[in-house]
């Protein structure tokens, strides 16, 4: 990897001569979120309002699609139509205590519940323990496919494409890698773990690389092709499944477990998945967020994507990096179907990824195609998938009522405008809205 | 000097084109002839039966011989690739293309069936079923695309249907009344895809994301909260089979399109109101202006925003049709997630055909055919897995869409938001 210093830095250019080194990290930071060009030195303070706007509207989406979530719950349980039915008041009283239930439940399911946390701790049974601070290492567990998967829709934005083909990138890799780590026995873990995360990478490379290359050659919508690559993998690991790579002594379609060599090191004792994958997650996205914004690579990949005529002009490939960023996208998505296969299931099954590809869409946008801020909406939306199984088995509501909370934050977060005039914010001086990618010519 | 670029390409891609088909129409001949052919003995036979279900009386068996038939078939093969290797067919190629393969098909299903006998009315039969719901999502997106909004929603809006339609259906124990519901629901996500993507502006593709998030979330909602806990609420009546009078006497074919579904019945009719409509009317002119250069349309009076969410609406509508076909159709209750991936095979189907009704009304056959085969193949205990000819359709749109075989031509204005000036 170059790592030039010198050209694609007018950012840090501007912070050195700053004499505080730590808030001006933070303010490069900030413009690189927002994704505008480094101000004017004159505009010393108004960094601390961007802040607050880059943050503002996403926070607002989270807000908005949780009460909207709530309206869901309210209209759609019986007790409140039943409070109803005796007064409007009362009706209304019953919507809140239902909600405000739900939610507790889900916030019980995602942090863990601080009383039984700190009877826990007197009782000094480690069981015990471990049971009450499980939560809050189970979000982050659900977290870390989000963090991949997230990234690499991120990664592909920032090169001016759309990958809606992370499921079927998760699939392969996951494929790629249960097999490396079935298959290979003997290896020390040193060897073989990083071995399989090399191949579930490979994999999901492989699986963004042709929908790239088909880009780069004939201009073919790489949102149909990977959709269409979407469900090649989904055959392709049904056939696996269910004939080659079939468990042999297994009637299900299930891969072998994998060695144990190459799974993923677990922290704690049993009930607490928590394993090294999280941190292998955040690793990967400072990598992602170096080599976007620090790198001559990332600087082409993000001109190439931003403006490719002038990409062109300034003698970028800008083929070259269409199926480039499309194999590091996949790769990206693969690690995530890695991560689950070696850290939480150690074995390959049937539709073990379920809607990652279309929730990573969501994420990508919350996290507004930053690395930083892809890891802030994986571990939210990690969390709210891990408290809704809880709140499932407490309240009874289904757990899909996330995808539903998901889908608005998505459509805040996709027409900022409707934010802006429910909340009543101004618009932004700056026109700079991300313009994600063009229709289905370009 | 573009001018002159464009037209040595315009050469150019026909002569490479020519080439490909020409050997593939020979390589296919080949496989047909060495592949199959050679290998069977002299006095084996084939036997096809002609009955597609629910019919008393039918034609009798065909009794084909295979190895002679294999033969007739590959030389045929050869014939049209050689033909078009030299002299190429010019416009006829796909016409050549689709013999070829249909060729290759029937010569695949002989090969397969020797010495045992198929149904191939049932087959036939079976295609066309799984070709429904496919076609509806293909006329959806390309109501849809043809006005220059991406719809790749397609597939929770039939989600949406299929539960609504179950639902409503259900509730007032009257199928009609679910179709209503079905309509509404696709309508209603339609008008959401329009008022995302035309009035905000958002990209398309994410505004069709977010409808197929909401849908899978919100129909699995429903159904785990009141439809599997409540199943009088998941219980519609469906819509009888009737056959058409006289057309369903026709032998083979009519039993396989006449004596059917209703949701077969609207599928033609609709085929041909959509063709005529969008290619043979003012409206449907004015339609694909605004999906070609919305610009220009604009300039000549034509309210564009207007137009393109009363495509997104009618898409809507359809793709809500295509759900209530498995819940007031075929299926008669909602499963979670019970399309799987329909929608998307839609999009594909609309593709392949390139954008028209009937070349997506051809796709989805074919890709019903291959969803029809595949479920026979086991039965004929053939080694190839059925998942491989359930990846065709996809496969087959990514080829087209590279433009190796075939070209594809989206309206030009798809997915570009149109920003009034």
């Amino acid at each position: 990897m170059t790592k030039s210093k010198a050209k694609p830095k007018p950012k840090a250019e501007t912070a050195k001569p700053g004499a505080v080194p730590k808030p001006d990290a933070a303010r490069i930071l900030l413009q690189e979120l927002m994704s505008t060009p480094a101000e004017p030195p004159g505009a010393k303070r108004s960094w601390r309002r961007r802040a607050g706007r880059v943050v503002l509207v996403p926070a607002l989406a989270v807000l908005s699609g949780l009460i909207l979530g709530g309206v869901l719950i309210a209209l759609t349980s019986q007790e409140v139509w039943q409070a109803f039915q005796v007064s409007v008041l009362q009706g209304i009283g019953s919507s809140f205590a239902v909600v405000f239930r739900a939610y507790a439940a889900l916030f019980a399911g995602a942090f863990g519940n601080p009383v039984q946390m700190v009877v826990a701790l007197q009782s000094g049974d480690p069981l015990a323990v471990r049971r009450a601070f499980n939560p809050i290492l189970e979000s982050m567990v659900a977290a870390t496919p989000y963090i991949f998967a997230g990234l690499s829709v991120a990664l592909a934005f920032r090169g001016g494409l759309f990958n809606i083909g992370a499921e079927g990138q998760i699939f392969v890799g996951a494929i790629t890698a249960t097999y490396v780590g079935y298959a290979l026995v003997g290896l020390p873990m040193i060897v073989h773990l990083p071995l399989a995360l090399a191949a579930g990478a490979l994999g999901g490379a492989l699986w963004g690389f042709i929908p790239g290359w088909l880009k780069a050659r004939t201009g073919a919508h790489e949102v149909i092709n990977t959709i269409m690559m979407n469900y090649i993998a989904f055959r392709l690991s049904d056939w696996l499944l269910t004939g080659p790579m079939m468990r042999p002594d297994s009637f299900n379609p299930v891969s072998p477990t994998i060695q144990t060599s190459a799974m993923l090191p677990r922290f704690f004792a049993d009930p607490i998945r928590f394993h090294l994958g999280f941190f292998v997650a955040l690793l990967v996205a400072y990598l992602v967020y170096w080599f976007l914004f620090r790198t001559t690579w990332g600087f082409n990949l993000r001109t190439a994507g931003s403006n490719p005529n002038a990409a062109r002009y300034a003698g970028i490939k800008t083929g070259r990096w269409i199926f480039l960023t499309m194999s590091l996208a996949g790769a990206l998505a693969g690690l995530a179907g890695t991560n689950e296969v070696l850290g939480v299931n150690h074995n390959l099954a049937m539709a073990f990824s379920s809607g990652y590809g279309f929730d990573s869409i969501a994420l990508a946008l919350l996290g507004r195609s930053h690395p930083l801020g892809v890891v802030l909406a994986s571990l939210f939306f990690g969390t709210l998938r891990s408290g809704a199984r809880r709140m499932q088995v407490v309240s009874g509501i289904p757990i899909d009522i996330i995808s539903v909370i998901q889908a608005m934050i998505l459509a805040f977060m996709a027409a900022p405008a409707i934010i802006r005039t429910i909340y009543r914010l101004r618009q932004p001086a700056e026109a700079g809205e991300e313009v994600l990618v063009r229709g289905w010519g370009g | 000097m573009t001018a002159t670029a464009a037209s040595s390409r315009a050469i150019a891609v026909p002569r490479t084109r020519q080439f490909v088909m020409g050997s593939l129409f020979v390589v296919l001949g080949l496989v047909l002839w060495f592949g199959f052919g050679a290998g069977m003995e002299a006095g084996q036979t084939t036997t096809f039966g002609l009955t597609p279900g629910g019919v008393a009386t039918t034609l009798p068996d065909w009794v084909l011989s295979t190895r002679p038939s294999l033969l007739i078939l590959a030389l045929v093969c050869i014939f049209l690739g050689a033909v078009e290797l030299v002299r190429g067919f010019g416009r006829m190629t796909n016409l050549a293309l689709g013999l070829v393969a249909g060729f290759f098909v029937f010569g695949f299903l002989v090969w397969a069936a020797a010495g045992t006998s198929t149904n191939l009315g049932g087959l036939l039969n079976s295609s066309l079923d799984k070709a429904v719901p496919i076609t509806l999502a293909a006329l959806s997106g390309v109501l849809c695309e043809r006005a220059g909004v991406v719809n790749i929603a397609i597939e929770g809006m039939m989600l949406m249907g299929a539960m609504m339609g179950s639902l409503i259906g259900s509730i007032a124990q009257n199928s009609m009344a679910g179709l209503v519901g079905a309509l509404m629901a696709g309508g209603a996500l339609g008008l959401f895809h329009g008022w995302l993507s035309i009035k905000y502006k958002t990209n398309q593709i994410v505004s069709g994301t977010v409808i197929n998030i909401f849908a899978l979330g919100m129909t699995s909602f429903i159904s785990a909260l009141f439809l599997q806990r409540q199943q009088e609420l998941n219980h519609p009546p469906i819509f009888p089979t009737f056959a058409i009078p006289l057309l369903s006497k026709i032998p083979v074919i009519g039993p396989i399109a006449f004596l059917n579904n209703p949701f077969v019945y609207a599928m033609f009719v609709l085929l041909i109101v959509i063709h005529t409509a969008l290619f043979f009317t003012r409206w449907g002119l004015r339609h694909r202006s605004v999906g070609e250069h919305p610009k220009a349309a604009d300039t000549l009076g034509i309210n564009v925003f207007r137009t393109r969410y009363v495509a997104v609406v009618l898409s809507g509508m359809m793709a809500g049709f295509a759900g209530a076909y498995y819940t007031l159709g075929s299926v008669g209750r909602f499963d979670e997630v019970m399309t799987a991936g329909r929608g998307f095979i839609g999009l594909a189907a609309m593709i392949f055909g390139n954008w028209t009704p009937f070349g997506a009304f051809g796709a989805s056959l074919l890709f019903g055919f291959a969803d029809a085969l595949s479920s026979k193949l086991a039965i004929l205990g053939i080694a190839i897995p059925s998942q491989f000819l359930l990846m065709t359709p996809y496969i087959a749109t990514m080829v087209v869409l590279a433009g190796v075989v075939g070209r594809s031509q989206m309206p030009a204005a798809d997915g570009v938001p149109y920003e009034k000036e």
